[in-house]
């Protein structure tokens, strides 16, 4: 029993000191932008929103990805190296969710979904900016990310969150039955069964046709050329 | 009676057994290449089954190819034949021709009254030719494209048909929403759902109450070339990133929901057509009456007439 508690006391301390230590990081990283107790800030010394209550998902998504830091105010955030270790993260994140009842970071399980499920769903709900097979492209002033290395609990969270200007889905939108079978799909696009042998980057049949057609033309050219000249040779 | 057998056409050539031996063996090449084809097609577990299918036809075809060109080159007999042009017998006949042409209207007075006429008929003609294909289709009947399936009361229903209420639609999410009972694929049916906070709403005073609490519905179908409105921005953290708007993923035009559909970017050139929401007593969404503007792409004529309910 006394072992026990000791190693409880032990536990709450490492807890207390790993929380410590992310709000020394906080202090360090993020207190620019988001203010000095995390309750966020308009000023001319650095703008961003308010970190109470936004959970461990948030946390967990920003700062994986590399989306934050970021490198200045007003600029989209994109997935860059990272910039702090894996423990150095796991303190912020733990940081951020003792600051208010926010969601704590999701546990999907795309093996339940369904890929044809998920890719209808995927095509009514997301394919509008990320395209079809998740390479991403354009909304005016601002350019949905390609899918190519979210991580099933990244798109889980961004889902959920909406970074940037996404619309953020919640469960009532979205089940999470659903968001697997988005995730399993999203899955199978990173890496497609291409029955044609050469994928040309799955940017869809008009670039593969130009691509056939610039081929064939040059070979059916050549041998124009090839005949004519031995006509007049 | 002995049939009289005619003289040969073309000489008879010398026996060429080997090019021969090669056009047959080419042939049979071919054959035996379209039965691989077959035989990977029927046969399921073969890897690079696509590829191996291509390889098979591709060289049946480049066979028969060589096969056709042996054939021509060295079996068939070739003859050439020298014609010359007969000689210009008539230099001076088309010169006559073209002054007999010049000369025969000599007898009209009114020349230029004459050639009015002409096209008049000639014109006249062509127009009663052509008048038929108006049963082609609505070429002068506008009237279709202002019809739209809404009109009070008519509520607001998903993809599978299911009526939406208002607590069903969240902020920083956008809905797809078709008119029930409708045909979904009606140009004037779908529609795109948003909810803004009513704080940030700044509709023009002729759309004020087009929404129904703080949830505004636009048509889905972008008023420059009619593709689906499909995206839609709306911020995190408002300070610092770009406003809420529906963005058309064919040529980028972006409609800001707040303000009542104007288009802040892109090719379009009128604003989405809004319709009129009110949530009845079971909190479901129903349209207050018809769109305000006329729905789908502009032409000519689209801002000629309002939207009509059936």
């Amino acid at each position: 029993m006394r072992v026990l508690v000791v190693i409880g006391v032990v536990l709450l301390l490492a807890g207390a000191a790993s929380a410590d230590n992310g709000k020394q990081l906080f202090g360090q990283y993020c207190a620019k932008c988001h203010g000095p107790d995390a309750q966020g800030q308009i000023s001319r010394s650095g703008r961003g929103p308010s970190m109470q209550g936004v959970g461990a998902l948030a946390a967990d998504f920003y700062l994986r990805t590399g989306y934050m830091p970021l490198q200045k105010n007003g600029i989209q955030p994109r997935r860059t190296r990272l910039l702090l270790t894996q423990s150095q993260i796991d303190a912020l994140v733990r940081y951020v969710a003792s600051l208010g009842h926010g969601p704590a970071v999701p546990r999907p399980h795309p093996e339940r979904g369904n890929v044809s499920a998920g890719m209808a769903l995927f095509r009514s709900r997301c394919a509008g900016c990320h395209q079809i097979v998740g390479q991403g492209g354009y909304v005016t002033d601002a350019v949905p990310p390609a899918l190519g290395d979210a991580t099933p609990t990244q798109i889980a969270e961004a889902v959920r969150l909406g970074p940037y200007v996404m619309p953020a889905f919640t469960t009532r939108a979205l089940s999470n039955r659903q968001l697997d079978s988005i995730i399993r799909y999203v899955r199978y696009a990173q890496h497609p069964d291409n029955r044609g042998g050469w994928a040309l980057g799955n940017i869809g049949p008009i670039p593969e046709g130009l691509v056939s057609w610039f081929i064939a033309g040059s070979a059916l050219l050549a041998t124009c050329l090839l005949i004519g000249r031995r006509i007049h040779g | 009676m002995a049939r009289h057998k005619p003289d040969r056409v073309v000489p008879e050539g010398d026996r060429n057994m080997g090019a021969e031996t090669a056009a047959i063996l080419l042939l049979l090449l071919a054959a035996l290449l379209c039965a691989a084809f077959v035989v990977v097609y029927a046969v399921d577990r073969i890897p690079d089954q696509t590829q191996f299918l291509g390889l098979a036809l591709g060289l049946a075809l480049v066979c028969f190819a060589a096969a056709l060109i042996v054939t021509a080159r060295r079996l068939i007999v070739t003859e050439e034949l020298v014609e010359e042009y007969p000689p210009e017998v008539h230099a001076g006949e088309v010169d006559l021709i073209a002054s007999a042409a010049e000369e025969a209207g000599s007898r009209l007075s009114r020349r230029r009254l004459f050639k009015l006429a002409l096209l008049a008929a000639g014109g006249g003609l062509g127009t009663a030719v052509i008048t038929p294909a108006a049963s082609f289709g609505p070429l002068l009947r506008v009237k279709d494209y202002f019809g739209t399936p809404w009109t009070r009361g008519r509520r607001l229903v998903d993809e599978d048909g299911r009526p939406y209420s208002a607590s069903d639609i969240e902020e920083k999410d956008f809905y797809t929403a078709f008119a029930e009972g409708v045909d979904k694929e009606e140009l004037g049916s779908s529609l795109v759902l948003v909810r803004l906070p009513k704080t940030s709403l700044k509709l023009p005073p002729e759309l004020q109450g087009y929404d129904a609490d703080g949830i505004v519905a636009y048509s889905k179908i972008c008023t420059h070339a009619g593709c689906a409105i499909a995206m839609y921005r709306v911020p995190t953290f408002p300070p610092d990133e770009p406003h809420p708007a529906l963005v058309c993923p064919c040529h980028y035009s972006t409609f800001d929901p707040s303000t009542g559909g104007t288009v802040t970017f892109g090719p379009a050139g009128r604003p989405l057509p809004m319709l009129p929401l009110t949530i009845d007593g079971k909190g479901h969404l129903r349209a207050k009456g018809n769109f305000n503007e006329a729905v789908g792409p502009s032409w000519w004529g689209v801002r000629n007439r309002k939207p009509e309910s059936p």
